[in-house]
């Protein structure tokens, strides 16, 4: 049943399955790692994860009539969130520089101060 | 032109208190021991005795000497209005006639002779005084800082409320420099506050002046209820409309005596009536008039002439008042002089010339029997006192009877005039005395004699005095000043007892104390300067006084002799100036429903030739039997004084315990007082602070309880609630760990739980799988 799955025509719910794997993946990349360069890591595979899903779900096939006037809302929005992580990267990649600086490691589980 | 006279007379009256006011902020700096506040009082006080004279001089410019009185003329008006409730008006003012010049002419005189005097007599207040007659509980003398400065002071304070008095020309201004006065003789007295004798002799002058002031407030109330007003006359227009005392009570005293004929002669002219009544009622002005001198019956208007008088009982040491002022001897002597002579005790006859117009035949009456009782009482003390200052004290209370009898018996002129006299002399003997005492350093006659070979000025001015205040003179040619105002009285007197028979033994007494008067004052005199010293101690110690002192002594002696006199070749002394502003009794004959029938004499009638030589020949012949017992008892010693005593002990033992009238008081009052002071002392410690205890005890068990309240229940409720937060916020702080992977998990829970929801409960899953 799996090779049918792997011969079958790839559909929108292949793409969907790919973003979930990746999404998954970036969460569980973030709960478990410690290290904050490896926890950026896991952010930007939940923000790429979501982005297949935008171009997944602008898909022609979705659509009674089988086509659509331009179908490029997926893409502009995917196009969007990546100029979003990037920014959020730059921002970020400073945080764990100052972090670093401060506490001499990058392990986020030290940077307890303001801990109640 | 008229506005000058009371400008002169403001500048006369403040500077005083300038100087008062100067010498109370810079007192103890002025010069070495405060000397320059001295300087100041005295150029204060003379300066304003310079513009007295010449206000009166202008005054005399203006109004020439020598007319009849009883149109008096009168100069009056408002500086300063504290308050105007419609016609009632709390002022301070001014009402000038010849009396009030004259007054301030003598008030300030003697004041500046008696400042002089005590530059001399204080001196020992300029550095620390060393004071015998305290004894500290280590058993030496007190000393202490000397407080020159501060005589000066209080004496300036007097002099200016003695003149607020004089000038005042309302009730209301009288009584506050009434009560000045007051309170700057229980300073005086009270000088040497460390002896406990000078404090309570403070106390007392200020206590029994209260006695008196009481009635004199009952009679301000009276007169401000029956007349609504206390000014004794409104100047120029506004008169018309808001009248002054005295024109009030003369017009109900007119209407009372229209009344009174037309009712004797009601069957003759019964539309004479009916006329008076329709022409008296036009008018709301009138009717206004009426209503007020209905109110004013002749009961009421006699009785708070009383209570007014009763004021001047306190402050002139009249009989049953008088006990304050030979316990007023406590102060320094120059206090005394000042005090006798031209201040205090003058304050309460002044006042009773003042208010003459309101006092009813039937109020003089009183005051004529106050006048008696008092000069026999007094002269009868005088006699047996040892104590130089206690003699003359004694005297001054008589001769104030004088005063008081002359003027309840209708002799304004007489009464002020002995007044006048009595000032000189009194302030005369006052000094010498205080001279006397300088010298020896002891009050007691029997420890000096034969003093004049040391102190011959003061002997001299002494015998002045003594010859002064006993009327001394040839009868009908010349004579002292005394002679002529005691003369006066006595000739008032007599013919008060022409009139009213049986008031005669008025006269007979005021004559017999003449003659007492003589004795005592040279039994004073012989026991002083006569014979040969008897305490060798105090004969060596005693000195001739410094020249300040004698200056005074000789000046107030001179005026002593020639007070009493006329310019030669005119008619004009003291009496024509009285004369000027004399006036009349609001009533002649007596009103009151009584039994006697009651008739003031008119002042003019005693001036009659015989009269006056029968009377003056009279006190003539009084005064020297008065003399030549004095003689031989304490002069050619003739006669054993001592003896006598032991003959009349009984008598002598009356006489010196003063008529046991200070006993009377202090076993009717004072006992009483204080014993109700125990009483009132036992029921506030026993009841009222019991009382107040146990308030004071169950709300402390009150508040006990509510305490307990307070801790459980609502301590307990908001600390429950703060601890159940608390333990919330422990709790809760569990899932702000800080931990950012703990964080995304319960993010990812909660995402996954929010999916699961919207699947069931929105099927979202339903129309996925359907699509």
């Amino acid at each position: 049943m799996i090779l049918a799955g792997i011969l079958s025509p790839i559909t929108v719910t292949h793409y969907l399955v790919v973003g979930i794997i990746l999404f998954v993946c970036g969460i569980v990349c973030l709960v478990v790692k410690r290290n904050i360069i490896a926890m950026l890591i896991g952010v930007e595979l939940i923000l790429n994860g979501a982005n297949i899903n935008l171009v997944a779900f602008s898909s022609p096939q979705l659509f009674a009539s089988g086509t659509a006037p331009l179908l490029l809302d997926g893409q502009v929005f995917a196009l969007f969130v990546m100029i979003l992580a990037a920014a959020e990267a730059a921002v970020a990649l400073a945080i764990a520089l100052q972090f670093y600086s401060r506490f001499g490691t990058v392990d986020v589980d030290q940077g307890g101060q303001l801990n109640g | 032109m008229e506005a000058i006279l009371p400008q002169l007379l403001l500048a006369a009256w403040l500077l005083p208190l300038l100087s008062f006011v100067v010498i109370l902020l810079a007192g103890a700096r002025m010069g070495e021991g405060g000397r320059g506040a001295g300087y100041l009082a005295t150029l204060a006080v003379g300066v304003s005795c310079v513009l007295s004279i010449i206000a009166l001089v202008w005054w005399l410019g203006h109004h020439p000497l020598g007319g009849h009185g009883g149109h008096s003329e009168v100069l009056t008006g408002d500086w300063y209005t504290l308050a105007q409730f419609e016609s009632l008006r709390f002022s301070v003012g001014y009402y000038v006639d010849s009396l009030t010049l004259g007054m301030f002419v003598m008030v300030t005189f003697i004041a500046f002779w008696i400042h002089v005097y005590s530059f001399g007599y204080m001196h020992e207040e300029l550095h620390d005084v060393h004071d015998p007659f305290v004894t500290g509980a280590d058993g030496r003398n007190l000393v202490r800082p000397g407080r020159f400065h501060r005589f000066y002071q209080y004496l300036s304070l007097f002099c200016f409320s003695m003149l607020g008095l004089v000038v005042a020309n309302n009730l209301f201004m009288v009584f506050a420099f009434w009560e000045l006065v007051g309170i700057c003789s229980y300073f005086l007295i009270g000088f040497y506050v460390e002896r406990p004798s000078a404090t309570l002799a403070s106390n007392k002058a200020f206590i029994v002046n209260r006695v008196g002031d009481f009635g004199m407030i009952i009679g301000l109330a009276t007169f401000l209820f029956a007349c609504g007003t206390l000014h004794y006359a409104m100047p120029g227009n506004a008169s018309e409309h808001h009248p002054g005392l005295f024109s009030i009570v003369k017009d109900a005293t007119n209407q009372l005596q229209d009344k009174n004929n037309a009712a004797s002669s009601h069957e003759g002219t019964p539309t004479n009536v009916g006329h008076e009544k329709a022409g008296g009622s036009s008018g709301l002005e009138t009717a206004n008039k009426i209503e007020r001198n209905r109110a004013l019956t002749p009961v009421l208007l006699t009785l708070a002439g009383l209570a007014l008088f009763c004021g001047c009982i306190g402050k002139s040491a009249q009989f049953p008042l008088h006990v304050w002022l030979p316990d007023a001897m406590e102060g320094p002597t120059p206090v005394s002089a000042l005090i006798h002579a031209a201040t205090m005790v003058a304050a309460g006859v002044y006042l009773v010339a003042r208010i003459y117009p309101l006092l009813t035949a039937d109020a003089l009456l009183v005051v004529a029997l106050v006048g008696t009782i008092t000069l026999f009482l007094a002269a009868t003390m005088a006699v047996v006192a040892t104590d130089i200052k206690r003699v003359l004290a004694y005297s001054t209370i008589s001769q104030l009877g004088y005063m008081m009898l002359g003027l309840g018996v209708g002799g304004w002129v007489a009464g002020l005039f002995h007044l006048f006299t009595h000032a000189f002399f009194k302030a005369l003997l006052f000094l010498g005395s205080g001279s006397v005492i300088h010298a020896c350093g002891t009050n007691e006659m029997p420890a000096m004699g034969g003093l004049w070979r040391k102190m011959p000025w003061t002997a001299a001015t002494m015998l002045v005095g003594c010859l002064a205040i006993s009327g001394a003179g040839i009868p009908l040619v010349i004579g002292l000043s005394g002679y002529y105002s005691k003369d006066a009285i006595l000739a008032q007197t007599f013919l008060f007892h022409r009139m009213n028979p049986l008031f005669g033994w008025m006269f007979y007494v005021a004559l017999g104390v003449a003659g007492v008067t003589a004795f005592y004052m040279f039994r004073l005199w012989f026991l002083v300067f006569w014979g040969k010293p008897r305490d060798e101690h105090v004969a060596h110690h005693a000195h001739e006084s410094p020249r300040t002192m004698v200056a005074a002594l000789v000046v107030l002696a001179v005026l002593s002799v020639v007070s009493g006199w006329t310019v030669p070749g005119t008619s004009w002394g003291i009496t024509s100036l009285l004369e000027q502003s004399r006036v009349t009794p609001a009533t002649e004959t007596g009103t009151l429903q009584s039994a006697v029938a009651l008739r003031i004499p008119d002042e003019h009638a005693s001036h009659e030739h015989t009269i006056h030589a029968w009377v003056s020949g009279l006190a003539f012949l009084a005064a020297l039997i008065g003399f030549g017992i004095a003689a031989v008892f304490y002069g050619i010693r003739w006669l054993d004084p001592e003896d006598v005593r032991q003959r009349f002990r009984g008598v002598w033992e009356l006489l010196a315990q003063r008529w046991y009238i200070d006993q009377i008081y202090d076993a009717v009052f004072v006992r009483n007082a204080l014993r109700l002071a125990a009483v009132a002392a036992w029921i506030d410690r026993n009841i009222i602070d019991w009382l107040a205890d146990h308030a004071a005890l169950s709300v402390r068990r009150l508040s006990q309880w509510d305490d307990w309240i307070d801790r459980i229940f609502v301590d307990g409720a908001v600390n429950a609630l703060a601890a159940g937060i608390y333990d919330m916020g422990i709790r809760l702080r569990r899932w702000q760990a800080g931990k950012i992977r703990v964080y995304i998990m319960w993010i990812v829970i909660g995402i996954v739980a929010l999916f699961i929801i919207g699947t069931i409960y929105l099927g979202i899953g339903a129309n996925i799988s359907r699509g």
